[in-house]
């Protein structure tokens, strides 16, 4: 047996099996990495694909580049090949490996190859290794082909090394979650060999520069790279396999890496060394960006290089994540508290020597004030400027956001204006020194200058606020310090005024501009607090998922000014367009398709992604728990308003609260549907104690008085069997009677019954019901009393007389047999009121409401026959017509049940005759 | 009348409400002959030649206004049916196939023989009103040729329309018509969905005739159904 301490975890092999399960369900995927092109990769994977043909596996060649090698092109005989498909680009006949054929075709094994291609614009994925993932979700294995280069996490080193940076990239996570990874390695020497005899396939355009990547030290940094890459992925199955079978010496770390990263160009080196040091850990890693207001006040090329590194760094599986405040050094703690960080990676602080000193940095607060955590620091390349340029190109180049480029121009208009205050009120000032100037002291003069850099500081912001201190400072040395209409200067000491008033003037507008910004971002979060209860009031009140989506879409549009749409999913899971009408800010015309992507895979996708990125809208999925609940289709007016962070997380917030509107009301109509099940279940059992009571009663009679009848043997007297007969008589009409009623009600309960609403004159409706009463009313005095000229009713004429009929019907039953009952009318301009009015015991007090509850009787198991559904009826027909039902006692004794209908529209007018 | 024992045919798919036409039925001097599916119907109204047929609206193998439509192409024997409550456009759909009657189940035998009473006697010709034309019940009389109504032999005034609204009920005196044949009879076929035109008629006609509208004697409503002048 095994100690109880060395058992596994339930849990972790619970989610063990889970993965497992999960990878049963996906495809598995075998990937074939080389070192460097031309180690024979795809003649491996080839081999390998006729040996499962042979074993009879449904195997298929998806893509296979031969490069026009013999050898590799005979293997490909006698296995099946899919057709490419052909895309047109920029007017050259492009071939692509056509996805949906491979899904529609389903084999076992596909081969796809190079793992890394970048698929050519317009198809579905930017990248192929994402057409491979859609092959695995389709329960398709894949066998692929890849170089150690095309890893990401080494995509830098292998740059630095070889001199050539390559820019089709396959992110670690895909590596890594590759079920087999065969490594296909061959010396360089022979590889050189290979090359020389022109095995190798190289690109006529590059010639010169792969030759150069192919000198031997390249080749053997590249082998020990991939050599090394599989036994760490060897060595990570095997800690696998020691945890699987309890082989354990307390190996259970849970570190937690922060990387902080900035606008710089070691950010994107920042987040592959995390990378690394997490895949090394076995840790999760956070990578962090903090925006501070002066970050705020940065370009829009560097923001959206930020966002380009966050986005790389979920690819390579690190969650990201964005924060505004005003210290760096207190976010970075206050998270790395939070999340129980161990270890934070950042960059060497950029401020050196007496600045450093002075100010201090980030690392300095980061090192005096996170105990318990190691901080690693990054050094910066050498030349800076170079990477620096690197780092900013790369934004468009990459692709990442494509066409962010072209939509950021803009915003430049008003920026010299500030300059040109500037320059306007240094004149200005001047001039008025210059009236000033003989009279007062220079030092007044001074205030003068130093009263127009502040103006301009607060208007403009730093820029013109240095401008005008700089031009203050040469005016008044120009102007007014001895030797005039000279910038020399006589007096040592007006040096110092000098000098005083630029650090003066550059302090006050730094603080300004400071102050301005900041304000700037309290208004900005505030307006952003506002729109967000704007729209969680109207969310909250919202009671219905219409409601909510028409809300969500009006709050997006004013906040982002894109049209969009909501699209929820039908019975079936296809989402589809709203039924209701479509609003003014809601987007027409939204590729189904595209949200149905988004809706089975919970990505997003289209415009500025790396998924559907010819999709002119951006698609939301609206998730909660892993369950996709619709999708948010967004038009951009421009891409940066909904990508830069804080708009991100402005609209991941809008998101979760339209989520969280739809699950509230789901939940609630859930609530309410079991109610109703709960309802008609309490109903269902009042029905059967009723039935069994009501009914058996009359049934015992027949019963007996019909064997009676059919057991006589002639002993029975004439008048006797005429007794017998009418009692059979009677008791069956009354089962007749309460057969209809549960009937009635049942009809009218499962919502099958339609009004056939017609005009119809009451007196005819009164007349109906009282020829049909005739025989119940025996002796008793009838009284109808209609006002003249009483109008038609638009009613259903067989369901009013039926509420008439149970009304009159009860009033026989519970009053004495020659007590007089009265019929009336009464009309307002907006309704009729019928009563019916008895002289009986009347209502017990209290019960006027529950009288018309169903199966409801003032007295139980009494002589009195009826479910107790007559009046359920009754209510039921008149709330059906819109009317409505009430009971109350008359002051002198009596019942009056009075009906109220509503006279919604004018009855017909017909010609008269006389 | 010719056969001194009127024949019926029932066609209904419940054995005992067959047994217990046939034992009502035939104590009253009805020869009755049973078919219990709408195809065995019409081979018994053919083969038996009877003056009445009794069908049952909801039959196994066919609709019950199916048979009517089969034996009208041939005959103008008259048909009651019989069909459950809350069945009304079921009801008028059959009358207005050519139905004579209709009775809702459950039903009486004394309400039945009226009835088959009623529609031997449309059927052989004979109505309420006598050899000069003249139409008499209880103090209602109506005289056909000169057009003139009488209450307690007093005259009353009718206008045009109501006339022919009365004498159309009067001529089938003691049978349904629904909405849609007196209206085609009174006011032509176009105005056969303007069922309160007739309403109102018919309540200016109670008004004028009945001493209680809201209790009438003559002209009673079928509920969701039409109008029967009752004799």
């Amino acid at each position: 047996m095994t100690p109880p301490d060395q058992r596994p975890d339930p849990d972790e092999l619970l989610a063990k099996v889970e993965r497992e399960t999960a990878k049963a369900r996906r495809g598995r995927l075998k990937i074939f990495f080389g070192a460097a092109a031309g180690v024979g990769k795809t003649y491996a994977m080839l081999l390998a694909a006729r040996e499962r043909r042979a074993e009879a596996v449904d195997v298929v060649v998806g893509w296979v580049e031969t490069h026009g090698r013999k050898d590799t092109a005979a293997l490909l005989d006698g296995l099946e090949v899919l057709p490419p498909k052909r895309i047109e680009y920029r007017g050259a006949m492009l071939h692509e490996f056509d996805l949906d054929v491979a899904l529609k075709r389903k084999p076992s094994v596909i081969l796809v190859d190079e793992l890394a291609h970048t698929n050519v614009p317009g198809s579905r994925h930017a990248k192929r290794w994402q057409d491979i993932e859609e092959l695995r979700e389709a329960g398709i294995d894949v066998y692929t082909a890849l170089n150690v280069q095309h890893l990401e996490s080494l995509n830098d080193d292998i740059g630095q090394i070889s001199g050539i940076r390559v820019w089709e990239t396959v992110p670690d996570t895909v590596f890594e979650s590759a079920d087999e990874v065969e490594l296909v390695d061959l010396p360089p020497d022979e590889l050189l060999v290979r090359l020389k005899e022109g095995k190798v396939y190289l690109p006529q355009q590059a010639q010169e520069a792969v030759k150069h990547f192919f000198r031997k030290g390249n080749l053997i940094a590249l082998r020990e790279l991939a050599l090394r890459q599989t036994a760490s992925r060897v060595d990570a199955q095997m800690l696998d396999y020691r945890e699987d079978h309890a082989i354990q010496e307390v190996w259970q770390v849970s570190e937690r890496i922060l990387v902080c990263i900035g606008p710089h160009a070691l950010a994107e080196r920042l987040v592959r060394a995390g990378k690394r040091l997490a895949t090394d850990l076995r840790a999760e890693w956070i990578v962090v960006y903090v925006e501070t207001p002066e970050l705020q006040r940065l370009s829009a090329e560097k923001r959206d290089g930020v966002l380009r590194i966050l986005r790389l760094a979920e690819q390579l599986g690190a969650e990201s994540a964005t924060l505004s405040a005003p210290q760096m050094s207190e976010a970075i703690i206050r998270l790395a508290r939070e999340r129980n960080v161990t270890k934070i990676v950042m960059g060497k602080p950029s401020r050196r020597g007496w600045r450093r000193w002075l100010m201090g940095s980030v690392v300095d607060s980061l090192i005096s004030h996170a105990h318990n955590v190691n901080i690693y620091l990054l050094g910066s390349p050498r030349n800076r400027r170079g990477e620096e340029t690197a780092f900013e190109r790369s934004g468009s180049r990459r692709g990442v956001l494509p066409g962010l480029g072209q939509r950021l121009a803009g915003r430049k208009a008003g920026y010299y204006r500030g300059y040109v205050w500037a320059v306007t009120v240094t004149l200005l000032s001047t001039l008025v020194a210059k009236l000033m100037f003989g009279r007062f002291e220079l030092a007044n003069l001074v205030m003068v200058f130093l009263l127009g850099v502040v103006f301009i500081a607060t208007r403009f912001g730093r820029g013109p606020s240095i401008l005008a201190s700089i031009l203050g400072v040469g005016c008044f040395d120009f102007f007014f310090v001895t030797p005039y209409l000279s910038f020399s200067v006589n007096d040592s000491q007006y040096l110092l005024t000098l000098l005083a008033m630029l650090a003066v003037a550059m302090l006050i507008s730094h603080l300004m501009a400071n102050v301005r910004s900041q304000a700037k971002v309290a208004s900005h979060r505030e307006r952003r607090a506002t729109v967000l209860y704007a729209m969680s009031k109207e969310l909250a009140a919202s009671r219905s998922e219409e409601e909510i989506v028409c809300a969500a879409v009006r709050h997006l549009y004013t906040e982002f000014s894109s049209r969009n749409v909501i699209l929820l999913p039908d019975a079936s899971g296809r989402v589809v367009y709203p039924q209701g009408k479509s609003l003014s800010e809601s987007l027409l015309g939204a590729d189904l398709g595209v949200a149905q992507w988004v809706m089975d895979h919970d990505e997003l996708a289209g415009q500025g992604t790396n998924t559907l990125a010819g999709a002119a809208a951006v698609y939301f999925p609206l998730s909660s728990h892993g369950a996709v609940l619709g999708v948010l289709a967004l038009l951009p007016v421009n891409l940066r308003r909904i990508f830069l962070p804080e708009q991100r997380k402005l609209l991941d917030t809008f998101l979760a609260l339209i989520v969280q509107a739809i699950t509230r009301v789901r939940l609630a109509e859930q609530a309410k549907t079991s109610q109703l099940q709960m309802d008609a279940e309490r109903l269902r059992n009042s029905l059967l104690s009723s039935i069994s009571h009501d009914l058996r009663t009359p049934l015992a009679t027949i019963v007996g008085s019909a064997s009676t009848l059919a057991e006589d043997d002639g002993s029975l007297k004439p008048a006797d069997k005429m007794e017998l007969s009418r009692a059979i008589y009677d008791e069956a009409q009354r089962m007749s009677n309460l057969v209809n009623n549960i009937l009635d009600m049942a009809r009218l309960d499962a919502g099958v019954v339609t009004l056939n609403q017609e005009w119809h004159p009451l007196e005819e409706i009164i007349g109906t019901v009282l020829t049909r009463l005739k025989k119940n009313f025996d002796q008793r005095p009838i009284q109808v009393t209609l006002p003249p000229g009483i109008p038609m009713i638009y009613v259903d004429a067989v369901m009013i007389e039926q509420v008439l009929i149970n009304l009159l019907e009860n009033a026989i039953r519970y009053t004495p047999p020659d007590s007089p009952l009265e019929i009336s009318a009464e009309t307002s301009s907006f309704a009729v009121e019928i009563s019916v009015a008895d002289h009986g015991p009347g209502i017990p007090q209290g019960l006027e409401e529950r009288l018309f509850e169903k199966f409801y009787r003032v007295r139980h198991e009494s002589a009195q026959s009826g479910v107790g559904l007559g009046l359920a009826i009754c209510r039921a027909i008149v709330e059906a017509h819109g009317g409505s039902i009430r009971a109350h006692n008359r002051p002198h004794g009596g019942a009056v049940f009075a009906l109220v209908l509503p006279l919604n529209q004018a009855p017909p007018e017909i010609e008269q005759e006389e | 009348m010719a056969n001194p024992e009127p024949r019926i045919v029932v066609i209904e798919d419940d054995p005992l409400i067959r047994r217990f036409l046939r034992t009502g039925l035939g104590s009253h001097g009805f020869e009755v002959f049973e078919a219990s599916t709408g195809q065995q119907g019409i081979v018994e109204a053919g083969v038996r030649k009877p003056d009445l047929i009794i069908l049952d609206l909801g039959l196994p193998d066919m609709d019950g206004v199916a048979v009517i439509k089969a034996v009208r192409a041939w005959s103008s024997m008259p048909v009651i049916v019989l069909s459950a409550r809350s069945a009304e456009p079921h009801k008028i759909e059959a009358l207005d196939a050519g139905a004579d009657d209709y009775l809702t189940k459950p039903f009486g035998l004394g309400e039945l023989l009226a009835r088959i009473r009623v529609a031997l006697r449309h059927a052989a010709g004979g109505s309420e009103q006598t050899a000069d034309g003249v139409f008499v019940s209880g103090s209602l009389k109506v005289d056909l040729l000169k057009r003139l109504v009488y209450l307690d032999e007093q005259e009353v005034h009718l206008t045009p329309i109501q006339y022919r609204l009365l004498s159309v009920l009067i001529k089938d005196a003691g049978k349904v018509l629904t909405q849609r044949q007196i209206l085609r009879a009174v006011w032509g076929p176009s105005y056969a969905e303007n069922a309160h035109y007739l309403r109102i008629y018919m309540s200016q006609l109670r008004q004028k005739l009945e001493t209680d509208p809201t209790q009438p004697k003559y002209l009673l409503t079928e509920s969701g159904v039409g109008y029967r002048f009752k004799v």
